[in-house]
């Protein structure tokens, strides 16, 4: 191995990496929040790659009317609690959102030629497409079920999994697709040859993520969310709204999901059931920072990246088995570590 | 009185006989899952067939087995005892093609198999007997890259395939034929169908400097391989296996699948065949066929093969029909029969010889050498 290859993979191993870190941050965020072990975390990845992908192909993306089913039933179930509190009031409201958004944003697909419009408008609907899908998947699968078990929520998590899965290969088919470059071409950097859609994967997710960490700390709704991760009852306490917690927690993760599928479909050709073993992998990361360290997490799932790269090159056969082994080393080292807490129910 | 109970008996059994005389064809296939790309075109094309041969009427009944060798056996159970089929055509994939041909034998249903691996005929044996496959084994075309390579000044070649059944299929038959032709493997690497990088792979290979690169992986994820060799700087030879002949290949590839040689039945090139190839008149009716119902351009190689298949039934049935009627054992068995005595039958994808040994009765006719240009299949000389 020469320091040319080491380079190259060490860059490629970075670049997935920096995907599986955005899944990982999302997966940490969701289980805190809303204790749900969130599978269907890698299908907001295929549905945001393959939506960007028919929107370029001049097409109706199939995800929008889904948006607009759930956000329909969301409203039809919504306002009937509504009703029967004879909360009037709420009403306007929770038609914008529920009925108003996907509505919208179906009305602006139809209104606009978006095959012709520039890439990162295109990005743009394909996210506005997505993204409320989490909110609305919150509010349908898992909101009923905001205080049962961590084990019946993930239950919960692989049927939704399985659904949005099949609902995927209905949506775009068995094939697969892949979009433009964001900008075509490399660049020479001494014996590194950067390809500028790796530059573009790694610099995104560094701004995300430093967009997440200001989130966080200095909004006000970043505090509420960290509040309720902490401590449920605590954050209710003081008026914050675990519900919208949830909800909010949902949207970060389907965005974050919707944007690396756009990131990375210019790289690879992504499938309707791609999704799956990239969550998975962001997943392996999430777990090495034990499902409640953001940058533990982060830097595990580069590990993860990088650990896939190399394996790639000297074992290939054996890349996956050496990927997801790595959880045993660590759920050992994190059970011999730390002091186990029953949850408090 | 007598007269008349006799004339009722008569026409009662005429009757009878008119009632069974349909020819049901029971068909499962693999229309979605992972295979679902195969499938599809193999499903439109049973709407195409024929619907009468040798003046009976046929019946398709069409079940999709979801890439699902468990799926595929129970389709075949149903269309055995329920629908009484006297053939199975099926299924898309080798590992559910094997799954049915434990039925077939067992039922002693004749079975056509639309699956590429020569595994689910050979080697010959009891429950084989009753089994046959249109499309042309890996090895038939494993040869003709092999072929290809030598003749192009090929000494040293990398494999990069599937980590699955079908990449495993293609190694070892490579291998084998590559060591017989003196051909120096220098590297064998693999990837899995939803892998988003084989960075590695590609690099192991350019370390190995090989002289041609064949990628062993079918469908859409066969570009990543030679798009990422590309972009490492890789200039020669990259070469495909069939499974990669139809347009999604073509639409997702792209500009970086540029230049591959590929070997394919002939029916995928059949406008560019000479007028004295034998298999170009039988190519062009089925990809007009088609075409003419699912639009231009839309043809691949893997309807061809259910195409084939009903070829083989309008020759086998008119011989079968002489020694039983459609719904006996005696029918099945006579059918079986003819299928395995098939002499230069012409399909859309070669000439069918089968003999005893032989259920798939292909010769070199049933493959050509092709090039990608300009986003198309270019047939090689």
């Amino acid at each position: 191995m020469d320091l040319q290859i080491l380079l190259l993979l060490g860059q490629d191993g970075l670049t997935n990496g920096a995907i599986y870190a955005l899944l990982a941050l999302a997966l940490v965020l969701v289980f805190a929040v809303t204790r749900v072990i969130f599978i269907p975390q890698g299908e907001f990845v295929a549905y945001g790659a393959l939506t960007l992908a028919a929107l370029q192909a001049g097409k109706v993306p199939a995800t929008i009317w889904l948006a607009v089913a759930l956000g329909a039933v969301v409203f039809v179930i919504d306002a009937a609690i509504a009703l029967r509190a004879r909360a009037w009031r709420r009403l306007p409201g929770l038609a914008a959102l529920t009925l108003g958004v996907p509505l919208a944003v179906a009305a602006l697909i139809h209104g606009l030629d978006a095959a012709t419009l520039a890439l990162p408008l295109q990005i743009l609907l394909a996210l506005a497409v997505v993204a409320p899908l989490g909110p609305l998947i919150y509010r349908l699968a898992f909101q009923p079920l905001a205080s049962a078990p961590v084990l019946v929520l993930l239950i919960v998590s692989v049927a939704t999994h399985m659904t949005l899965m099949g609902l995927g290969l209905v949506f775009f088919g068995a094939e697969g697709f892949r979009t433009p470059a964001f900008s075509d071409g490399s660049l020479e950097l001494g014996p590194a040859t950067l390809q500028y859609q790796s530059l573009w994967i790694v610099g995104v997710s560094l701004v995300l993520i430093v967009a997440l960490y200001l989130f966080f700390g200095r909004t006000l709704t970043g505090k509420a969310l960290r509040a309720t991760a902490m401590n449920r009852t605590g954050a209710r306490l003081m008026g914050i709204s675990t519900t919208l917690a949830g909800k909010l927690s949902f949207f970060v993760a389907a965005l974050m999901g919707a944007f690396s599928g756009v990131l990375v479909s210019p790289v690879t050709t992504l499938y309707y059931d791609s999704g799956f073993l990239i969550g998975l992998k962001g997943f392996v990361g999430a777990i090495i920072g034990g499902l409640i360290s953001y940058p533990v997490a982060a830097l595990g799932a580069v590990l993860v990246g990088l650990l896939e790269s190399f394996s790639s090159f000297y074992a290939s056969s054996f890349k996956e088995v050496i990927v997801f082994t790595l959880i045993i080393p660590v759920l050992l080292w994190r059970s011999l570590t730390t002091r186990h807490v029953e949850e408090e129910e | 009185m007598r007269r008349l109970t006799l004339l009722a008996a008569t026409l009662a059994a005429l009757g009878a006989n008119l009632a069974h005389a349909d020819i049901n064809v029971g068909v499962s296939l693999s229309a979605t899952g992972p295979a679902a790309s195969l499938g599809i075109p193999e499903k439109n094309t049973f709407a195409l067939l024929p619907t009468t041969i040798a003046g009976q009427k046929v019946n398709y009944i069409v079940l999709d087995d979801a890439t699902d060798p468990t799926a595929a056996t129970k389709n075949v159970k149903k269309l055995t005892s329920e629908n009484k089929v006297d053939v199975i055509v099926g299924s898309t994939t080798t590992p559910n093609s094997l799954a049915m041909a434990d039925v077939a034998a067992e039922t002693e249903t004749p079975m056509i198999s639309m699956a590429g691996s020569a595994i689910v005929v050979e080697p010959m044996d009891a429950k084989r007997y009753w089994v046959f496959k249109t499309p042309q084994n890996d090895a038939h075309m494993a040869t003709a890259i092999v072929e290809h390579m030598t003749t192009h000044g090929v000494k040293t070649v990398a494999f990069i395939g599937f980590a699955d059944a079908y990449g495993e299929g293609w190694w070892k038959e490579f291998a084998k034929i590559a060591e017989a032709r003196k051909l120096k493997i220098v590297a064998s690497e693999r990837y899995q169908r939803n892998d988003t990088s084989v960075t590695g792979q590609a690099l192991k290979i350019l370390a190995a400097k090989p002289d041609a690169v064949l990628v062993g992986a079918a469908g859409t994820p066969a570009v990543l391989p030679q798009k990422t060799l590309k972009e490492k700087g890789y200039k020669g030879l990259v070469y495909q296996t069939h499974g990669v002949a139809n347009q999604d290949f073509l639409r997702v590839g792209g500009k970086d699948v540029e230049g591959a040689y590929l070997p394919v039945g002939p029916v995928v090139v059949a406008n560019q065949l000479p007028n004295d190839n034998p298999v170009k008149k039988a190519a062009l009716e089925y990809v007009k066929k088609y075409e003419a119902a699912h639009g231009a351009g839309s043809v691949s190689a893997f309807g061809a093969h259910a195409w084939d298949a009903s070829i083989l039934l309008q020759h086998a049935v008119p011989l079968a029909l002489k020694k039983g009627q459609p719904g006996t054992k005696e029918f099945r068995k006579a059918l079986r029969d003819a299928l395995e005595g098939t002499t230069n039958v012409v399909g859309s994808h070669g000439i069918y010889n089968m003999t005893p040994q032989d259920h798939m009765g292909f010769d070199q006719r049933a493959r050509v050498m092709v090039r990608i240009e300009n986003g198309t299949w270019k047939l090689q000389k």
